[in-house]
């Protein structure tokens, strides 16, 4: 039986890690990643966990350690945040390349400089690019659910690539919601044993890391080759996860009041739920909007974002963070992604960089800013939500 | 000891310089290691000489990763075998610059943590794989194209770093230091770090042709020059034992292994000889330290 | 293989023989002691009844092997002009 206890978002993923087996851990803390952790170190301590826990002395060493007991065929786990999956970065790419099937916790946090602890999507879009599988939740029970289905999209032999989930520090990481947890021999059920395609085994030696001159464009291309195998994946193991323990958070993508919407935000994250609250009020003064969840970033959804916003007037697209001579990067995707298709016109929205708290007053900003672009007709390239003018020089 | 007769773990075929130390090395080490090992590698010259795709020269499972990481990629690999119950040899194979400068906090924190792995810096004493630039394993007075020697410069100004002291200084269970010119030495100490369960360091003195500029013939003779001068100290430390070092009988004046090489080619004549005089204080200093 | 992972000793295939400008020849003086195989960088010598056996297949010719023989048993050969 499934037991509901109302928990930290860190403790739902240290839950969710838990009943996943990995047999290597290894994590260094940052703010807000630290209390998943660890709880992890106090299950490993208290024995309810058969893992070892590899101390480390830094998060490059963290994601180092994961990858050498991957490729010895363990399921392993790593957590960071902000500073710390920077730290990691090269670590990640080489991860990718191997086709390791590490899965870790993006924490979100923006990154220095100027310092703060506070919440945005700048750390894991700096790593878009590794190959890493991202998924971005918006709630601890979506995250609870995520981490067990990064473990088996991962470990697909027709995926193999590390799963980030990506999750909002603090607003996510640190209250407390009722969270449901599974038994823990449904979810063996769901996902059995990690079976490596290869391994680092003295019965049978092989090279890992080899140093390529011809092939590189060809195994960069396989990778992106599997995250297009893992478009269908997620959606299945999702459906998979719902049909076992009956709850489904979306595939690639999730919708709420999407069908008749004249307005719809395109967002990623814990704001999803605001998002959807703001939706249920504006939609009582009769302005017809609509909520898309992206949860998959890579790989990215653009046909099915195109299909489910298809009948709208604009298409409003949220961004936690700016790309610093571009705009909101995941605007940019959307954008490409509708380029030379029949598509809605798209609005950027920069909002919510820093923790900036997304209020009422900064979503209807955004409503005001989409219905005045309807009303001209011209839709300008990124619109920056609820700046305070005074800090500008 | 019980070595394998003559077991060959690094195949032919390999694309080191000809007349290589760390080749040499890396065959003495895997000899005395076996089968039964999982070796990690830095970024460095072996790794690109050994390991061209689909070409590598390993017989035992390797994996290399990055420059600066092997400590760490060796702790999880360790962490997994445990976790499997697997008794498998975990060795890391690095350069000096992986090892004394970019990756010695991750050694250190395997240090720390007293992870049962074997650590060898294959020691050239440059970054070689680059084209020879200077490391904090550069001794002393030597030219290399980031230390260069010039007419206000005598090569490198800092002596090279202490790195057996250092992880001495981690309380780890056995550190040694030994040379390819010396394989039966060699062999011995790295057989030895089977038997001791924890954290392990051995440095060893790779002659290398290119970088220090000599005759590829000569690799062996400049390794034993190294030893017969004082200038690289052969030793071991196990814990809770005395320090044993390897005596010389008839040591060598320090010019007799200068002269053979490009990279100390500058202080043969003229004004910086006197600095050809401090290297010989360095030997001197060495010998009386660990009574060579 | 997926990960760039690839199988044990395929550098076999590149014959570094072709590097070589002088050869390494054995003579009779040879009495298998071995010394040369321990140094080899090349992995390219075997002793096979008491005599050493080189691999041009692969031998670079460093000619550390000459070198190092206490019997002057090996004696390095030009090959290339
Ligand atoms: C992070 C990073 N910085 C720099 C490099 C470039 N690099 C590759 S190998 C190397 C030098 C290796 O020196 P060492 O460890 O002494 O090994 P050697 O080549 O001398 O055998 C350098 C600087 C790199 N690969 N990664
Ligand atoms: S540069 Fe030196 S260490 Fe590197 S392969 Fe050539 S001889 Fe060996
Ligand atoms: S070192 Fe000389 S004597 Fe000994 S095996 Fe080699 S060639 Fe023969
Ligand atoms: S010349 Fe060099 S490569 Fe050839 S056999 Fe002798 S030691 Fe080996
Ligand atoms: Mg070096």
């Amino acid at each position: 039986m499934s037991t509901i206890s109302v928990i930290e978002g860190s403790m739902a993923v240290a839950q969710a890690v838990k009943v996943c087996r990995p047999g290597v851990i290894a994590a260094y803390p940052i703010s807000p990643q630290t209390h998943i952790v660890e709880f992890l170190s106090q299950f490993v301590a208290d024995n309810e966990m058969d893992t070892k826990y590899v101390r480390v002395d830094a998060e490059f060493s963290a994601a180092s350690a994961v990858y050498g007991s991957s490729a010895t065929g363990v399921r392993s786990y790593t957590a960071s945040s902000s500073q710390g999956l920077l730290l990691m970065s090269e670590v990640l790419y080489a991860m990718a390349g191997t086709r390791l099937p590490v899965v870790l916790t993006g924490v979100n946090r923006t990154v220095s400089a100027p310092i703060t602890i506070q919440p945005d999507h700048q750390d894991t879009m700096a790593l878009r690019d590794t190959g890493l599988i991202q998924l971005h939740v918006e709630s601890s029970q979506e995250a609870y659910a995520t981490h067990v289905q990064a473990f088996k999209l991962a470990e697909d032999h027709d995926i193999l690539l590390p799963v980030m989930v990506c999750m909002d520090g603090w607003i996510l990481t640190h209250s407390f919601e009722p969270v449901k947890l599974e038994d823990q021999e449904k979810v063996d059920e769901f996902l059995p044993p990690f079976v490596p395609k290869y391994r680092l085994d003295t019965k049978n030696p092989l090279t890992y890391g080899a140093y390529a001159d011809d092939e590189v464009p060809e195994f960069r291309l396989m990778m992106h080759f599997a995250q297009d195998r893992a478009k269908e994946k997620i959606k299945k193991i999702a459906r998979e996860y719902e049909a076992k323990f009956g709850d489904y958070f979306g595939g690639l993508i999730d919708t709420y009041r999407c069908d008749d919407a004249e307005i719809i935000m395109v967002a990623m994250g814990s704001v999803i739920g605001t998002l959807k609250d703001a939706v249920d009020k504006l939609r009582k003064e009769n302005i017809k909007v609509g909520v898309l969840k992206v949860r998959s970033y890579r790989p990215f959804p653009g046909e099915e974002i195109l299909s489910a916003v298809k009948g709208a007037k604009m298409v409003a697209v949220l961004d936690k963070s700016l790309s610093v001579g571009q705009g909101g990067p995941l605007a940019t995707d959307v954008k490409a992604a509708f380029a030379s298709k029949q598509a809605p016109p798209v609005l950027g929205c920069i909002a919510g960089m820093g923790g900036r708290d997304m209020s009422m007053t900064l979503i209807r900003e955004i409503i005001e800013k989409s219905q005045k672009a309807i009303a001209t007709g011209e839709t300008p390239d990124t619109e920056y939500i609820a700046l305070k003018r005074q800090y500008l020089e | 000891m019980v070595l394998a007769e003559r077991e060959n773990l690094l195949a032919a075929g390999h694309r080191a310089c000809p007349g290589c130390g760390a080749a040499i090395a890396l065959r003495q080490i895997l000899r005395a290691l076996g089968r039964d090992t999982i070796v990690v590698s830095a970024t460095g010259c072996v790794e690109t000489f050994t390991s061209p795709y689909g070409m590598s020269a390993w017989e035992v499972p390797w994996i290399h990763s990055l420059f600066e990481n092997s400590a760490s990629v060796a702790s999880g690999v360790q962490a997994a075998l445990e976790f499997l119950q697997e008794k498998s040899s975990v060795v890391v194979i690095s350069g000096d610059g992986g090892t004394f400068d970019i990756g010695m906090g991750a050694m250190s924190g395997m240090f720390e943590r007293k992870q049962n792995i074997t650590y060898i810096c294959y020691d050239n004493e440059a970054y070689m794989n680059t084209g020879v630039q200077g490391s904090s394993a550069t001794p002393y007075g030597s030219s290399t194209t980031t230390t260069p020697a010039g007419r206000a410069s005598f090569g490198k100004i800092q002596h090279k770093k202490d790195m057996p002291a250092i992880a001495l200084a981690h309380d780890v269970d056995y550190v040694a230091t030994a040379s390819i010119a010396y394989p039966q030495d060699l062999m011995k100490k790295v057989a030895k770090t089977k038997e001791i369960y924890g954290p392990k360091y051995i440095q060893v003195h790779t002659p290398c042709t290119i970088g220090w500029g000599f005759d590829s013939s000569k690799t062996i003779e400049i390794g034993k020059l190294a030893v017969e001068t004082g200038l690289v100290p052969i030793y071991e430390v196990e814990k809770g034992k005395p320090m044993v070092v390897k005596k010389v009988k008839n040591k060598k004046p320090v010019m007799e292994y200068l002269k053979f090489q490009n990279r100390y080619r500058h202080l043969l004549k003229g004004e910086q000889k006197d600095i050809a005089d401090q290297i010989q204080a360095i030997c001197d200093k060495n010998i009386e330290r660990f009574g060579i | 293989m997926i990960g760039a992972v690839c199988k044990a000793a395929g550098s076999l295939q590149y014959k570094t023989g072709t590097w070589r400008d002088n050869r390494p020849e054995v003579n009779d003086n040879c009495n298998g002691c071995g010394i040369c195989e321990t140094f080899c960088p090349d992995s390219c010598i075997t002793i096979e009844n008491k005599k050493c056996i080189i691999d041009y297949d692969y031998c670079k010719g460093c000619g550390i092997c000459a070198n190092e023989c206490v019997r002057k048993a090996i004696v390095m050969r030009e090959e290339r002009k």
